[in-house]
């Protein structure tokens, strides 16, 4: 076990599976000698040289279909996006291309390309840098969409995800990265992409959230249980294409009551197509409506307005005593 | 001094590479291809064959027995002479249009009949094809060549990748990101923009003030060069040249072929009629790629009307035949493309395969 940041524990992944198997690739705008804008790449060009870790061009378009070609010669390719807002450029080459080439031919080619990416508010970056865009892509069949919450998962996600044999984007909130240190394995490990995680144990209310929203989730069910006796249950998704709908529709039957919390815009995210599961396969156990904890259905906001603009401790915890008074 | 637009300068780069006129002579004995005559005739036999199969594909498609189809007569030359240039274990990115390609790179032709009518057979390619499935994405196959050619580069294998698109896709990101992904790479490519002059309605004119397409090449770095895309040996000689110089480590190459499609753009309703004069089509046809390589053979005696009438028979033979195996092939359920989605299925496919699965059985 080491203590590591949740870039440290990236790297590490990354690390570990190019020593692993002489196909993984990792590659992407400023990936090699400067190691990534956020040093999430940081030493392994040093170690395995221009032929597994190196530069492209700036085109986003560009490197997803140099990685599906890259695919189709038996590689396992990390490509990196630099900051997600990035991704429109690289829509077509994600969604409609390597997303598809399984489908499109009859399983006789598949794309084992993981899609790395950094997104997420709080750290006041320019436009277009921090947009939570995953309900984009949680709605393109053929693609699986991972987001860790803290450096242990990060890892044996990573991890997974590079390993599996289909397309996996694997978003990074920016402002994780560096936030707090936790105990990691030094060995290779895995997590199961599709599973979540009971990140709190409670039986009130179950609070169904991902990434960096996991630690104000998990904050504001302390202060709820220390003022208000009310016992969160919080859910990590880890993953939220495809969802955990078991250990969703498990917790609910014991709580009977649930928020869903995002960072995305309400007509975003993934919290709609949560309560639709919810409605599936729970509904007659729902003691209340399932609030929804969102930002406003404006555009990502000017780095100053982030404070009033991103959900907070105090929205989650207002949110829940609404649905307890239900 | 950067040549000026529109100057000789420019003009002289980038030359029109003929090596047959219309009438069958050869005019530039210097960059005459080295080819045996028994490739001279299979190269006519491909061209006769596939303007029969276009013929009979057009028929089918009035008929309901195909689906989607962009027709090729006219682009015979541009089309198969530069295949006939790659190697078996080269790969090939073709558009929509390029199923001549595809057929004559080894893809089964009751499988490219599947892909028309859209049935994922049509996509089940057998491994010893080197080849992606028909790219509808106008331009996206261009970066997809750089990843394939900087694959074949890496495992330092002895092939390369073939990557067709119009002169409409030209105009796409993708096409320039392909092209100068694969310049800075050096990775072994030939991007063969097949440019017939209209992208659906719209003239080459209205999509770019580019005097050339091959010039497109100046800004990715890499080489360029313009052939008569009626010129099946213009046409080979060109790939095949590219070929040798990706093959030698020298970079891609993106080839122009100035060439004319006589039907419409697919068969969903386009009609040419409204956008081309008669006058320019009936110019086109002068320029016909069979009659020039028919007379050319038939002066060397290599082609004869027995040639021609056996390779017509052939080619009505084989689609028949096509078409019956593609009648075979068994309908397509909810549950085999469910089957396609993932490795493993995810618990929404699994609960999906279940319900389908039910729906299909009561069915039966």
């Amino acid at each position: 076990m080491t203590q590591m940041t949740m870039i440290q524990a990236i790297t590490d992944a990354m690390r570990i599976e190019l020593r692993n198997d002489e196909h993984v690739l990792v590659f992407g705008e400023d990936v090699a000698k400067n190691g990534g804008v956020f040093r999430a790449t940081e030493g392994l060009y040093d170690e395995f040289g221009e032929e597994r870790v190196f530069d492209t061009p700036l085109a986003e378009s560009g490197i997803g279909g140099l990685a599906l070609g890259l695919a189709l010669q038996n590689y396992r390719p990390i490509m990196e996006i630099q900051f997600f807002g990035f991704v429109f450029e690289a829509m077509d080459s994600i969604a409609s291309q390597l997303a598809r080439l399984r489908y499109r031919s009859g399983g006789a080619y598949h794309a084992p390309v993981t899609i790395r990416s950094p997104f997420g508010g709080g750290v006041k970056t320019p436009e277009l840098h921090a947009d939570n865009l995953e309900g984009l892509f949680a709605q393109c069949p053929g693609l699986k969409v991972v987001i860790p919450s803290n450096p242990y998962d990060a890892k044996g996600l990573l991890i997974a995800a590079i390993r599996d044999n289909d397309p996996v984007i694997f978003l990074e909130h920016m402002k994780l990265y560096r936030s707090f240190r936790a105990e990691v394995p030094e060995e290779a490990y895995t997590i199961d992409i599709g599973k979540a995680n009971i990140a709190r144990e409670g039986k009130d209310i179950t609070v169904i959230t991902y990434g960096a929203m996991v630690q104000t989730a998990l904050k504001a069910a302390e202060q709820l249980s220390k003022d208000n006796n009310i016992e969160c249950e919080v859910i990590d998704l880890r993953t939220i294409s495809p969802l955990d709908t078991e250990t969703i529709a498990h917790s609910i039957k014991k709580t009977n009551r649930a928020v869903v919390v995002q960072e995305a815009q309400k007509q975003a995210g993934i919290g709609a197509q949560i309560i639709a599961e919810i409605n599936d396969r729970a509904l007659l156990y729902l003691d209340a409506p399932v609030g929804r904890v969102t930002a406003p259905d404006t555009v990502f906001p000017f780095a100053a307005a982030e404070d009033v603009w991103l959900p907070n401790e105090n929205d989650i915890k207002n949110k829940v005593k609404e649905v307890i008074a239900f | 001094m950067v040549p000026e637009y529109g100057s000789e300068e420019i003009r002289k780069m980038f030359p029109m590479l003929r090596i047959l006129d219309t009438q069958g002579h050869v005019v530039n004995e210097q960059q005459k291809p080295e080819m045996t005559n028994e490739e001279l005739k299979e190269l006519m036999r491909r061209m006769v064959y596939t303007r029969i199969w276009d013929q009979r594909a057009l028929s089918l498609n009035r008929q309901g027995r195909l689906g989607f189809y962009a027709p090729v007569a006219g682009q015979e030359a541009s089309m198969l002479a530069s295949e006939f240039a790659m190697d078996q274990a080269d790969w090939l990115l073709p558009s929509y249009r390029d199923i001549p390609q595809l057929v004559w790179h080894g893809l089964p032709m009751y499988k490219a009949f599947l892909y028309s009518r859209g049935h994922f057979g049509g996509g089940q390619y057998p491994r010893e094809l080197h080849a992606v499935m028909p790219q509808i994405i106008i331009g996206a196959q261009a970066t997809q060549t750089a990843g394939i050619a900087l694959g074949l580069k890496k495992r330092k294998k002895k092939q390369i990748a073939f990557c067709y698109f119009g002169d409409g896709a030209t105009s796409q990101g993708d096409v320039y990101e392909g092209m100068n992904f694969a310049g800075i790479y050096k990775a072994p490519a030939v991007f063969i923009c097949q440019n017939n002059r209209f992208a659906i309605s719209v003239p080459v004119e209205k999509q770019t003030a580019s005097e050339t397409l091959a010039q497109k090449a100046v800004a990715a770095g890499i080489r360029g060069i313009q052939v008569d895309g009626m010129d099946p040996l213009a046409v080979y000689a060109a790939a095949k040249n590219a070929r040798m110089r990706a093959l030698a480590g020298e970079g891609p190459t993106l080839i122009e072929t100035l060439t004319y499609r006589y039907g419409p753009h697919t068969m969903a309703g386009d009609d040419p009629t409204r956008y081309r004069t008669d006058e320019l089509t009936d110019e086109w046809e002068k320029k016909d790629p069979l009659i020039r390589f028919r007379l050319y053979l038939e002066k060397l005696g290599l082609w004869a009307r027995e040639d021609e009438e056996r390779t017509a028979e052939q080619a009505k033979k084989d689609v028949a035949e096509a078409l019956k195996e593609a009648d075979s092939v068994p309908k397509q359920k909810v549950t085999d493309l469910l089957g396609f989605m993932y490795e493993n299925p995810t618990p929404a496919i699994k609960e999906q395969l279940e319900f389908y699965g039910a729906r299909e059985g009561a069915q039966q």
